[in-house]
Protein backbone atom coordinates (compact mmCIF):
# COMPACT_ATOMS: atom_id res chain seq x y z
CA UNK A 1 0.00 0.00 0.00
CA UNK A 2 1.39 3.47 -0.83
CA UNK A 3 2.19 5.77 2.10
CA UNK A 4 -0.57 8.12 3.32
CA UNK A 5 1.89 11.03 3.46
CA UNK A 6 5.18 11.18 1.60
CA UNK A 7 7.47 14.18 1.89
CA UNK A 8 10.75 14.51 0.00
CA UNK A 9 13.11 17.37 0.73
CA UNK A 10 10.15 19.44 1.84
CA UNK A 11 11.30 23.02 2.47
CA UNK A 12 9.61 26.20 3.63
CA UNK A 13 11.39 29.52 3.61
CA UNK A 14 9.96 32.77 5.00
CA UNK A 15 12.20 35.49 3.65
CA UNK A 16 15.63 34.78 5.12
CA UNK A 17 14.28 32.30 7.68
CA UNK A 18 14.33 28.63 6.86
CA UNK A 19 11.34 27.25 8.82
CA UNK A 20 11.51 23.72 7.41
CA UNK A 21 14.73 22.46 5.86
CA UNK A 22 14.58 19.53 3.40
CA UNK A 23 12.62 17.13 5.58
CA UNK A 24 11.89 13.60 4.35
CA UNK A 25 9.35 11.40 6.00
CA UNK A 26 6.41 9.10 5.36
CA UNK A 27 3.28 8.18 7.25
CA UNK A 28 2.02 4.64 6.62
CA UNK A 29 -1.60 3.59 6.75
CA UNK A 30 -2.81 2.78 10.27
CA UNK A 31 0.08 4.29 12.22
CA UNK A 32 0.15 7.23 14.58
CA UNK A 33 3.15 9.42 13.86
CA UNK A 34 4.19 12.33 16.04
CA UNK A 35 6.27 15.34 15.16
CA UNK A 36 8.04 16.17 18.41
CA UNK A 37 10.05 19.29 19.01
CA UNK A 38 10.15 22.62 20.82
CA UNK A 39 8.23 25.70 19.64
CA UNK A 40 9.81 26.97 16.44
CA UNK A 41 11.12 23.55 15.41
CA UNK A 42 9.06 23.63 12.20
CA UNK A 43 6.37 21.13 13.28
CA UNK A 44 3.37 23.37 12.64
CA UNK A 45 4.82 24.65 9.37
CA UNK A 46 5.28 21.03 8.25
CA UNK A 47 1.68 20.23 9.24
CA UNK A 48 0.45 23.32 7.39
CA UNK A 49 2.15 22.14 4.23
CA UNK A 50 0.73 18.62 4.63
CA UNK A 51 -2.80 20.04 5.03
CA UNK A 52 -2.55 22.53 2.16
CA UNK A 53 -2.44 25.65 4.31
CA UNK A 54 1.09 26.55 3.28
CA UNK A 55 2.55 26.10 -0.21
CA UNK A 56 6.02 24.50 0.07
CA UNK A 57 8.99 26.53 -1.15
CA UNK A 58 10.50 23.39 -2.65
CA UNK A 59 10.41 19.62 -2.43
CA UNK A 60 7.59 17.21 -3.16
CA UNK A 61 4.64 16.26 -1.01
CA UNK A 62 2.10 13.53 -1.66
CA UNK A 63 -0.96 13.15 0.54
CA UNK A 64 -3.40 10.25 0.13
CA UNK A 65 -1.78 9.39 -3.17
CA UNK A 66 -2.07 12.84 -4.73
CA UNK A 67 0.34 15.76 -4.99
CA UNK A 68 -0.65 18.45 -2.48
CA UNK A 69 -1.19 21.24 -5.01
CA UNK A 70 -4.11 23.72 -5.24
CA UNK A 71 -5.63 21.67 -8.07
CA UNK A 72 -5.92 18.66 -5.71
CA UNK A 73 -6.82 20.51 -2.48
CA UNK A 74 -10.56 19.83 -2.57
CA UNK A 75 -10.09 16.19 -3.47
CA UNK A 76 -7.50 15.59 -0.71
CA UNK A 77 -9.27 17.63 1.96
CA UNK A 78 -12.47 15.68 1.40
CA UNK A 79 -10.55 12.78 3.00
CA UNK A 80 -8.57 14.71 5.63
CA UNK A 81 -9.58 15.50 9.21
CA UNK A 82 -7.77 18.53 10.60
CA UNK A 83 -7.70 19.82 14.17
CA UNK A 84 -5.86 23.12 14.17
CA UNK A 85 -4.05 24.60 17.13
CA UNK A 86 -6.37 27.60 17.49
CA UNK A 87 -9.96 27.08 18.54
CA UNK A 88 -12.20 27.69 15.54
CA UNK A 89 -15.70 26.62 16.56
CA UNK A 90 -18.68 28.76 15.56
CA UNK A 91 -19.50 30.75 18.71
CA UNK A 92 -23.05 31.64 17.65
CA UNK A 93 -24.07 28.02 17.04
CA UNK A 94 -24.80 25.17 19.44
CA UNK A 95 -22.57 22.11 19.78
CA UNK A 96 -24.85 20.13 17.50
CA UNK A 97 -25.27 22.93 14.91
CA UNK A 98 -21.48 23.29 14.78
CA UNK A 99 -21.27 19.71 13.54
CA UNK A 100 -24.22 19.93 11.16
CA UNK A 101 -23.03 23.17 9.56
CA UNK A 102 -19.51 21.76 9.19
CA UNK A 103 -20.83 18.59 7.55
CA UNK A 104 -22.28 20.74 4.74
CA UNK A 105 -18.81 21.97 3.75
CA UNK A 106 -18.04 18.35 2.85
CA UNK A 107 -21.31 18.00 0.99
CA UNK A 108 -22.50 15.30 3.41
CA UNK A 109 -26.28 14.82 2.90
CA UNK A 110 -28.46 16.06 5.78
CA UNK A 111 -29.65 12.66 7.03
CA UNK A 112 -26.14 11.17 7.04
CA UNK A 113 -24.85 14.34 8.72
CA UNK A 114 -27.49 14.08 11.47
CA UNK A 115 -26.59 10.45 12.11
CA UNK A 116 -22.85 11.19 12.23
CA UNK A 117 -23.31 14.27 14.41
CA UNK A 118 -25.31 12.19 16.87
CA UNK A 119 -22.57 9.56 17.02
CA UNK A 120 -19.82 12.17 17.33
CA UNK A 121 -21.57 14.12 20.10
CA UNK A 122 -21.44 10.85 22.03
CA UNK A 123 -17.82 10.23 20.98
CA UNK A 124 -16.88 13.68 22.33
CA UNK A 125 -18.86 12.96 25.51
CA UNK A 126 -20.93 16.09 24.99
CA UNK A 127 -24.42 14.55 25.05
CA UNK A 128 -25.53 16.82 27.86
CA UNK A 129 -24.17 19.91 26.13
CA UNK A 130 -25.48 19.37 22.61
CA UNK A 131 -27.81 22.38 22.69
CA UNK A 132 -25.38 24.70 24.46
CA UNK A 133 -23.45 27.40 22.73
CA UNK A 134 -19.66 27.15 22.51
CA UNK A 135 -19.08 29.93 25.02
CA UNK A 136 -20.35 27.78 27.89
CA UNK A 137 -17.97 24.85 27.15
CA UNK A 138 -14.69 24.26 28.97
CA UNK A 139 -11.37 24.17 27.10
CA UNK A 140 -11.33 20.39 27.12
CA UNK A 141 -14.88 20.13 25.78
CA UNK A 142 -14.06 22.55 22.98
CA UNK A 143 -11.02 20.49 22.01
CA UNK A 144 -13.06 17.29 21.98
CA UNK A 145 -15.68 18.98 19.82
CA UNK A 146 -12.94 20.14 17.43
CA UNK A 147 -11.79 16.51 17.25
CA UNK A 148 -15.35 15.29 16.66
CA UNK A 149 -15.81 17.90 13.93
CA UNK A 150 -12.66 16.66 12.16
CA UNK A 151 -14.15 13.15 12.04
CA UNK A 152 -17.41 14.13 10.27
CA UNK A 153 -16.05 13.17 6.85
CA UNK A 154 -14.65 9.86 8.18
CA UNK A 155 -11.12 10.90 7.21
CA UNK A 156 -8.44 8.59 5.86
CA UNK A 157 -5.86 10.75 7.68
CA UNK A 158 -6.38 12.68 10.88
CA UNK A 159 -4.01 15.59 11.51
CA UNK A 160 -3.78 17.06 15.01
CA UNK A 161 -1.70 20.16 15.64
CA UNK A 162 -0.81 20.35 19.34
CA UNK A 163 -4.01 18.58 20.37
CA UNK A 164 -3.72 19.25 24.11
CA UNK A 165 -1.76 22.49 24.39
CA UNK A 166 -3.32 24.75 26.98
CA UNK A 167 -5.41 22.01 28.61
CA UNK A 168 -5.18 20.97 32.25
CA UNK A 169 -3.90 17.41 32.95
CA UNK A 170 -7.38 15.98 33.46
CA UNK A 171 -8.73 17.42 30.20
CA UNK A 172 -5.55 16.33 28.42
CA UNK A 173 -6.03 12.71 29.51
CA UNK A 174 -9.61 12.75 28.21
CA UNK A 175 -8.39 13.92 24.79
CA UNK A 176 -5.65 11.23 24.79
CA UNK A 177 -8.25 8.65 25.61
CA UNK A 178 -10.34 9.74 22.59
CA UNK A 179 -7.28 9.67 20.31
CA UNK A 180 -6.38 6.18 21.57
CA UNK A 181 -9.87 4.93 20.77
CA UNK A 182 -9.39 6.24 17.20
CA UNK A 183 -6.04 4.43 17.01
CA UNK A 184 -7.72 1.21 18.04
CA UNK A 185 -10.10 1.64 15.11
CA UNK A 186 -7.08 1.89 12.83
CA UNK A 187 -7.24 5.62 12.04
CA UNK A 188 -4.05 6.97 10.53
CA UNK A 189 -2.90 9.93 12.62
CA UNK A 190 -0.23 12.59 12.21
CA UNK A 191 0.15 14.88 15.20
CA UNK A 192 2.52 17.50 16.53
CA UNK A 193 3.38 17.99 20.16
CA UNK A 194 5.98 19.46 22.42
CA UNK A 195 4.91 17.25 25.33
CA UNK A 196 7.16 14.20 25.54
CA UNK A 197 4.56 12.40 27.63
CA UNK A 198 1.96 12.91 24.89
CA UNK A 199 4.42 11.68 22.29
CA UNK A 200 5.30 8.59 24.35
CA UNK A 201 1.66 7.83 25.16
CA UNK A 202 0.09 8.17 21.74
CA UNK A 203 2.63 7.68 18.99
CA UNK A 204 3.84 4.49 17.35
CA UNK A 205 6.62 6.44 15.72
CA UNK A 206 8.20 9.81 16.37
CA UNK A 207 9.92 12.29 14.13
CA UNK A 208 12.01 14.56 16.30
CA UNK A 209 12.49 18.04 14.83
CA UNK A 210 14.73 20.90 15.82
CA UNK A 211 15.54 24.08 13.93
CA UNK A 212 13.50 23.03 10.89
CA UNK A 213 15.27 19.69 10.46
CA UNK A 214 14.57 16.10 11.42
CA UNK A 215 17.16 15.00 13.99
CA UNK A 216 15.91 11.48 14.72
CA UNK A 217 13.11 9.10 13.87
CA UNK A 218 11.81 5.88 15.42
CA UNK A 219 9.53 4.26 17.96
CA UNK A 220 9.60 6.07 21.34
CA UNK A 221 11.18 3.16 23.25
CA UNK A 222 13.67 2.45 20.48
CA UNK A 223 14.72 6.10 20.36
CA UNK A 224 15.32 6.11 24.11
CA UNK A 225 17.23 2.81 24.08
CA UNK A 226 19.34 3.80 21.08
CA UNK A 227 20.21 7.38 21.93
CA UNK A 228 20.19 7.39 25.73
CA UNK A 229 19.98 4.01 27.39
CA UNK A 230 17.86 2.69 30.21
CA UNK A 231 18.62 4.95 33.14
CA UNK A 232 19.76 8.45 33.84
CA UNK A 233 21.60 9.70 36.88
CA UNK A 234 21.30 13.46 37.33
CA UNK A 235 24.06 14.91 39.46
CA UNK A 236 23.54 18.48 40.69
CA UNK A 237 26.89 20.26 40.70
CA UNK A 238 25.62 23.81 40.68
CA UNK A 239 27.58 26.08 43.02
CA UNK A 240 30.12 23.45 44.09
CA UNK A 241 33.77 24.61 43.96
CA UNK A 242 34.80 21.04 43.08
CA UNK A 243 32.23 20.73 40.27
CA UNK A 244 34.80 20.36 37.48
CA UNK A 245 36.73 17.69 39.35
CA UNK A 246 33.60 15.65 39.94
CA UNK A 247 32.48 16.07 36.38
CA UNK A 248 35.85 14.87 35.08
CA UNK A 249 35.91 11.93 37.49
CA UNK A 250 32.35 10.82 36.69
CA UNK A 251 32.90 11.19 32.93
CA UNK A 252 35.02 8.04 32.95
CA UNK A 253 32.92 4.90 33.19
CA UNK A 254 30.71 2.55 31.22
CA UNK A 255 28.19 5.35 30.76
CA UNK A 256 28.04 8.45 28.64
CA UNK A 257 28.04 11.81 30.42
CA UNK A 258 26.82 15.22 29.42
CA UNK A 259 27.01 18.44 31.38
CA UNK A 260 24.26 21.03 30.84
CA UNK A 261 24.70 24.06 33.07
CA UNK A 262 24.96 22.90 36.67
CA UNK A 263 23.64 19.41 35.98
CA UNK A 264 25.72 16.39 34.98
CA UNK A 265 23.70 13.66 33.20
CA UNK A 266 25.03 10.11 33.25
CA UNK A 267 23.31 7.90 30.67
CA UNK A 268 23.45 4.22 31.55
CA UNK A 269 22.79 1.56 28.90
CA UNK A 270 20.54 -1.33 29.75
CA UNK A 271 22.56 -4.05 31.54
CA UNK A 272 25.72 -1.92 31.73
CA UNK A 273 27.53 -0.98 34.92
CA UNK A 274 26.09 1.98 36.82
CA UNK A 275 28.00 4.62 38.79
CA UNK A 276 28.60 3.10 42.22
CA UNK A 277 27.26 4.46 45.49
CA UNK A 278 30.84 5.33 46.43
CA UNK A 279 31.40 7.32 43.25
CA UNK A 280 28.36 9.46 44.02
CA UNK A 281 29.03 9.72 47.75
CA UNK A 282 28.49 13.21 49.09
CA UNK A 283 26.82 14.43 45.88
CA UNK A 284 23.25 15.54 45.38
CA UNK A 285 21.75 13.24 42.70
CA UNK A 286 18.65 11.41 41.43
CA UNK A 287 18.31 8.21 39.46
CA UNK A 288 15.43 7.77 37.01
CA UNK A 289 14.31 6.03 33.83
CA UNK A 290 15.47 7.61 30.58
CA UNK A 291 12.82 9.63 28.70
CA UNK A 292 12.33 11.32 25.34
CA UNK A 293 13.46 14.53 27.00
CA UNK A 294 16.91 12.90 27.37
CA UNK A 295 16.84 11.87 23.72
CA UNK A 296 16.15 15.44 22.74
CA UNK A 297 18.84 16.82 25.02
CA UNK A 298 21.35 14.28 23.74
CA UNK A 299 20.58 15.03 20.11
CA UNK A 300 20.35 18.80 20.24
CA UNK A 301 22.18 19.90 23.37
CA UNK A 302 19.16 21.86 24.59
CA UNK A 303 15.91 21.07 26.39
CA UNK A 304 12.55 20.35 24.72
CA UNK A 305 10.91 23.11 26.69
CA UNK A 306 12.85 26.22 27.66
CA UNK B 1 -9.32 30.43 -8.19
CA UNK B 2 -13.03 30.44 -8.95
CA UNK B 3 -15.78 29.75 -6.43
CA UNK B 4 -17.83 26.55 -6.63
CA UNK B 5 -21.32 25.69 -5.37
CA UNK B 6 -19.67 24.97 -2.01
CA UNK B 7 -19.88 28.75 -1.47
CA UNK B 8 -23.56 28.16 -0.73
CA UNK B 9 -22.68 26.10 2.35
CA UNK B 10 -20.66 29.08 3.61
CA UNK B 11 -23.64 31.33 2.84
CA UNK B 12 -25.89 29.02 4.89
CA UNK B 13 -23.44 29.04 7.77
CA UNK B 14 -23.60 32.84 7.84
CA UNK B 15 -27.39 32.76 7.67
CA UNK B 16 -27.68 30.34 10.60
CA UNK B 17 -25.21 32.27 12.73
CA UNK B 18 -27.12 35.47 12.01
CA UNK B 19 -30.54 34.17 13.05
CA UNK B 20 -29.83 34.94 16.69
CA UNK B 21 -29.10 38.56 15.79
CA UNK B 22 -31.97 39.01 13.33
CA UNK B 23 -34.28 41.01 15.67
CA UNK B 24 -31.66 43.68 16.34
CA UNK B 25 -30.81 43.71 12.65
CA UNK B 26 -34.37 44.59 11.68
CA UNK B 27 -34.49 47.37 14.27
CA UNK B 28 -31.30 48.89 12.86
CA UNK B 29 -32.25 48.26 9.22
CA UNK B 30 -35.52 50.10 9.69
CA UNK B 31 -34.42 52.67 12.26
CA UNK B 32 -31.63 54.49 10.43
CA UNK B 33 -33.40 55.02 7.08
CA UNK B 34 -36.61 56.11 8.83
CA UNK B 35 -34.71 58.75 10.74
CA UNK B 36 -32.98 59.97 7.57
CA UNK B 37 -36.29 60.16 5.73
CA UNK B 38 -38.11 61.92 8.55
CA UNK B 39 -35.27 64.16 9.73
CA UNK B 40 -33.81 65.11 6.39
CA UNK B 41 -36.48 64.19 3.83
CA UNK B 42 -39.35 65.90 5.60
CA UNK B 43 -37.59 68.08 8.18
CA UNK B 44 -34.92 69.65 6.01
CA UNK B 45 -37.04 69.00 2.92
CA UNK B 46 -39.47 71.75 3.89
CA UNK B 47 -36.75 74.30 3.21
CA UNK B 48 -35.65 72.70 -0.05
CA UNK B 49 -37.17 73.42 -3.44
CA UNK B 50 -38.35 70.56 -5.64
CA UNK B 51 -35.50 68.73 -7.35
CA UNK B 52 -36.03 67.60 -10.96
CA UNK B 53 -39.67 68.42 -10.45
CA UNK B 54 -40.24 66.16 -7.44
CA UNK B 55 -40.52 66.93 -3.71
CA UNK B 56 -37.31 66.47 -1.75
CA UNK B 57 -38.50 63.32 0.11
CA UNK B 58 -39.26 61.64 -3.24
CA UNK B 59 -35.80 62.63 -4.49
CA UNK B 60 -34.13 61.35 -1.33
CA UNK B 61 -35.90 57.95 -0.97
CA UNK B 62 -34.06 55.98 -3.73
CA UNK B 63 -30.76 57.46 -2.55
CA UNK B 64 -31.44 56.14 0.93
CA UNK B 65 -32.29 52.74 -0.55
CA UNK B 66 -28.98 52.54 -2.42
CA UNK B 67 -27.18 53.67 0.72
CA UNK B 68 -28.99 51.00 2.77
CA UNK B 69 -27.64 48.24 0.53
CA UNK B 70 -24.13 49.69 0.71
CA UNK B 71 -24.29 50.14 4.47
CA UNK B 72 -25.49 46.64 5.27
CA UNK B 73 -23.15 44.83 2.87
CA UNK B 74 -20.14 46.92 3.86
CA UNK B 75 -20.47 46.21 7.56
CA UNK B 76 -20.94 42.50 6.89
CA UNK B 77 -17.71 42.00 4.93
CA UNK B 78 -15.60 44.41 6.97
CA UNK B 79 -16.38 44.05 10.69
CA UNK B 80 -18.25 40.75 10.16
CA UNK B 81 -15.76 39.01 7.89
CA UNK B 82 -12.78 40.31 9.86
CA UNK B 83 -14.29 38.77 13.00
CA UNK B 84 -14.72 35.46 11.19
CA UNK B 85 -11.29 35.51 9.59
CA UNK B 86 -9.18 36.78 12.51
CA UNK B 87 -11.06 36.55 15.81
CA UNK B 88 -13.02 33.33 15.37
CA UNK B 89 -10.71 31.45 12.93
CA UNK B 90 -13.85 30.51 11.02
CA UNK B 91 -12.09 30.81 7.67
CA UNK B 92 -9.30 28.48 8.78
CA UNK B 93 -11.90 25.95 9.97
CA UNK B 94 -13.73 26.06 6.64
CA UNK B 95 -10.50 25.85 4.64
CA UNK B 96 -9.79 22.52 6.37
CA UNK B 97 -12.66 21.14 4.25
CA UNK B 98 -12.96 20.96 0.43
CA UNK B 99 -14.04 24.64 0.42
CA UNK B 100 -11.43 26.94 -1.16
CA UNK B 101 -10.65 30.57 -0.34
CA UNK B 102 -12.77 31.50 -3.37
CA UNK B 103 -15.72 29.57 -1.89
CA UNK B 104 -15.34 31.25 1.51
CA UNK B 105 -15.01 34.75 0.04
CA UNK B 106 -17.92 34.15 -2.36
CA UNK B 107 -20.06 32.75 0.47
CA UNK B 108 -19.44 35.78 2.67
CA UNK B 109 -19.99 38.22 -0.22
CA UNK B 110 -23.24 36.49 -1.20
CA UNK B 111 -24.39 36.58 2.38
CA UNK B 112 -23.56 40.28 2.73
CA UNK B 113 -25.55 41.01 -0.45
CA UNK B 114 -28.43 38.92 0.89
CA UNK B 115 -28.44 40.91 4.10
CA UNK B 116 -28.31 44.12 2.08
CA UNK B 117 -31.32 42.95 0.08
CA UNK B 118 -33.28 42.15 3.25
CA UNK B 119 -32.55 45.64 4.55
CA UNK B 120 -33.56 47.16 1.19
CA UNK B 121 -36.83 45.20 1.25
CA UNK B 122 -37.66 46.63 4.67
CA UNK B 123 -36.89 50.19 3.60
CA UNK B 124 -38.65 49.74 0.26
CA UNK B 125 -41.86 48.69 2.02
CA UNK B 126 -41.61 51.72 4.25
CA UNK B 127 -40.90 54.16 1.41
CA UNK B 128 -43.81 52.70 -0.57
CA UNK B 129 -46.06 53.20 2.46
CA UNK B 130 -45.02 56.86 2.54
CA UNK B 131 -46.05 57.08 -1.13
CA UNK B 132 -42.56 58.06 -2.28
CA UNK B 133 -42.33 55.68 -5.26
CA UNK B 134 -43.67 56.89 -8.59
CA UNK B 135 -43.29 53.74 -10.68
CA UNK B 136 -44.04 50.00 -10.34
CA UNK B 137 -40.51 49.53 -11.71
CA UNK B 138 -39.46 50.35 -8.15
CA UNK B 139 -39.85 46.66 -7.37
CA UNK B 140 -36.60 46.25 -9.33
CA UNK B 141 -34.89 48.06 -6.48
CA UNK B 142 -34.74 44.63 -4.81
CA UNK B 143 -32.44 42.99 -7.40
CA UNK B 144 -30.59 46.30 -7.64
CA UNK B 145 -30.10 46.16 -3.86
CA UNK B 146 -28.59 42.70 -4.27
CA UNK B 147 -26.23 43.91 -7.00
CA UNK B 148 -25.22 46.97 -4.99
CA UNK B 149 -24.70 44.65 -2.01
CA UNK B 150 -22.42 42.36 -4.04
CA UNK B 151 -20.32 45.29 -5.19
CA UNK B 152 -19.79 46.83 -1.76
CA UNK B 153 -19.36 43.42 -0.11
CA UNK B 154 -16.53 42.61 -2.53
CA UNK B 155 -14.93 46.02 -1.91
CA UNK B 156 -15.31 45.54 1.86
CA UNK B 157 -13.62 42.16 1.55
CA UNK B 158 -10.60 43.79 -0.10
CA UNK B 159 -10.32 46.06 2.95
CA UNK B 160 -10.66 43.09 5.30
CA UNK B 161 -7.95 41.16 3.50
CA UNK B 162 -5.52 44.01 4.17
CA UNK B 163 -6.76 45.01 7.65
CA UNK B 164 -4.29 44.35 10.47
CA UNK B 165 -6.95 45.24 13.07
CA UNK B 166 -10.46 46.67 13.42
CA UNK B 167 -8.99 50.21 13.63
CA UNK B 168 -7.93 49.95 9.99
CA UNK B 169 -11.59 50.15 8.92
CA UNK B 170 -11.83 53.68 10.35
CA UNK B 171 -9.85 54.93 7.35
CA UNK B 172 -12.23 53.27 4.92
CA UNK B 173 -15.33 54.41 6.78
CA UNK B 174 -14.16 58.01 7.10
CA UNK B 175 -12.43 58.65 3.78
CA UNK B 176 -14.44 56.44 1.45
CA UNK B 177 -17.70 55.36 3.02
CA UNK B 178 -18.70 58.73 4.50
CA UNK B 179 -17.55 60.60 1.40
CA UNK B 180 -19.77 58.37 -0.71
CA UNK B 181 -22.69 58.82 1.67
CA UNK B 182 -22.48 62.60 1.37
CA UNK B 183 -21.21 63.29 -2.17
CA UNK B 184 -22.55 60.56 -4.46
CA UNK B 185 -25.99 61.98 -5.05
CA UNK B 186 -27.93 60.57 -2.10
CA UNK B 187 -28.80 64.04 -0.75
CA UNK B 188 -28.36 66.32 -3.76
CA UNK B 189 -27.80 65.88 -7.52
CA UNK B 190 -24.11 65.68 -8.31
CA UNK B 191 -24.56 68.02 -11.30
CA UNK B 192 -24.45 70.81 -8.71
CA UNK B 193 -20.86 69.85 -7.82
CA UNK B 194 -17.85 71.58 -9.43
CA UNK B 195 -16.46 69.74 -12.47
CA UNK B 196 -13.48 68.17 -10.65
CA UNK B 197 -15.75 66.86 -7.87
CA UNK B 198 -18.08 65.35 -10.45
CA UNK B 199 -15.12 63.38 -11.80
CA UNK B 200 -14.35 62.15 -8.29
CA UNK B 201 -18.01 61.23 -7.76
CA UNK B 202 -18.05 59.29 -11.05
CA UNK B 203 -15.16 57.20 -9.73
CA UNK B 204 -17.06 56.29 -6.59
CA UNK B 205 -19.33 53.22 -6.79
CA UNK B 206 -22.27 54.62 -4.86
CA UNK B 207 -22.87 57.30 -7.53
CA UNK B 208 -23.82 54.63 -10.07
CA UNK B 209 -25.97 52.74 -7.56
CA UNK B 210 -27.87 55.95 -6.75
CA UNK B 211 -28.36 56.81 -10.43
CA UNK B 212 -29.90 53.41 -11.08
CA UNK B 213 -32.04 53.49 -7.93
CA UNK B 214 -33.42 56.91 -8.80
CA UNK B 215 -34.27 55.88 -12.35
CA UNK B 216 -36.09 52.74 -11.17
CA UNK B 217 -38.02 54.61 -8.47
CA UNK B 218 -39.15 57.24 -10.98
CA UNK B 219 -39.66 54.77 -13.82
CA UNK B 220 -37.46 56.84 -16.14
CA UNK B 221 -35.40 54.23 -17.95
CA UNK B 222 -32.78 55.38 -20.45
CA UNK B 223 -30.07 53.57 -22.46
CA UNK B 224 -27.42 55.41 -20.45
CA UNK B 225 -28.37 53.26 -17.48
CA UNK B 226 -26.73 50.29 -19.19
CA UNK B 227 -23.46 52.14 -18.72
CA UNK B 228 -24.13 52.31 -14.97
CA UNK B 229 -24.85 48.57 -14.88
CA UNK B 230 -21.64 47.85 -16.79
CA UNK B 231 -19.65 50.11 -14.45
CA UNK B 232 -20.95 48.21 -11.43
CA UNK B 233 -20.38 44.81 -13.01
CA UNK B 234 -16.76 45.58 -13.85
CA UNK B 235 -15.99 46.99 -10.40
CA UNK B 236 -17.71 44.07 -8.65
CA UNK B 237 -15.78 41.48 -10.66
CA UNK B 238 -12.48 43.31 -10.15
CA UNK B 239 -13.02 43.71 -6.40
CA UNK B 240 -13.95 40.05 -6.02
CA UNK B 241 -10.91 38.94 -7.99
CA UNK B 242 -8.65 41.11 -5.83
CA UNK B 243 -10.31 40.10 -2.55
CA UNK B 244 -9.92 36.38 -3.27
CA UNK B 245 -6.29 36.87 -4.17
CA UNK B 246 -5.50 38.95 -1.09
CA UNK B 247 -7.33 36.67 1.36
CA UNK B 248 -5.54 33.67 -0.17
CA UNK B 249 -2.19 35.37 0.27
CA UNK B 250 -3.05 36.22 3.84
CA UNK B 251 -4.32 32.81 4.95
CA UNK B 252 -2.28 30.35 2.91
CA UNK B 253 1.26 31.43 3.75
Amino acid sequence: MPAVVEAHDLTKRYGARLAVDRVRFAVESGECVGLLGPNGAGKTTTIKMVTGFSPPTSGTLTVLGRPMTPAHHAEIKARLGIVQQEESLDPDLSVERNLLVYARYFGIPADAAAERAERLVRFAELEEHRHERIKSLSGGMKRRLMLARALLNEPALLVLDEPTTGLDPQARRLVWERVRSLKRQGTTILLTTHYMEEAAQLCDRLIIMDGGRIVAEGAPTALIAHHVGAEVVEVYLDGRPDADAHAARLATGAWRSERVGGVLYLYVQSGAAEPSRDALDGLDFTRRRATLEDVFLTLTGHALRD
Amino acid sequence: MRPTLRALSVWRRDLESWQRFAPSFFVAALGDPVFYLLGIGYGLGRFVADIDGVPYAVFLAPGIIAFTAMNSATFETTIGSFTRMVEQNTYAAILATPCSVADVVAGDVLWAATKGTIAVAVVLALVAAFGLLASPLAVLLLPLGFAVGLMFAAIGMVMTAKAPSYDFFNYYFTFVFSVMFLFCGVFFPIVTLPAWARVVAWCLPLTHAVNLARALAAGTLAPSLLGEVAWMAVVTAAAFWLAERLVRRRLLV
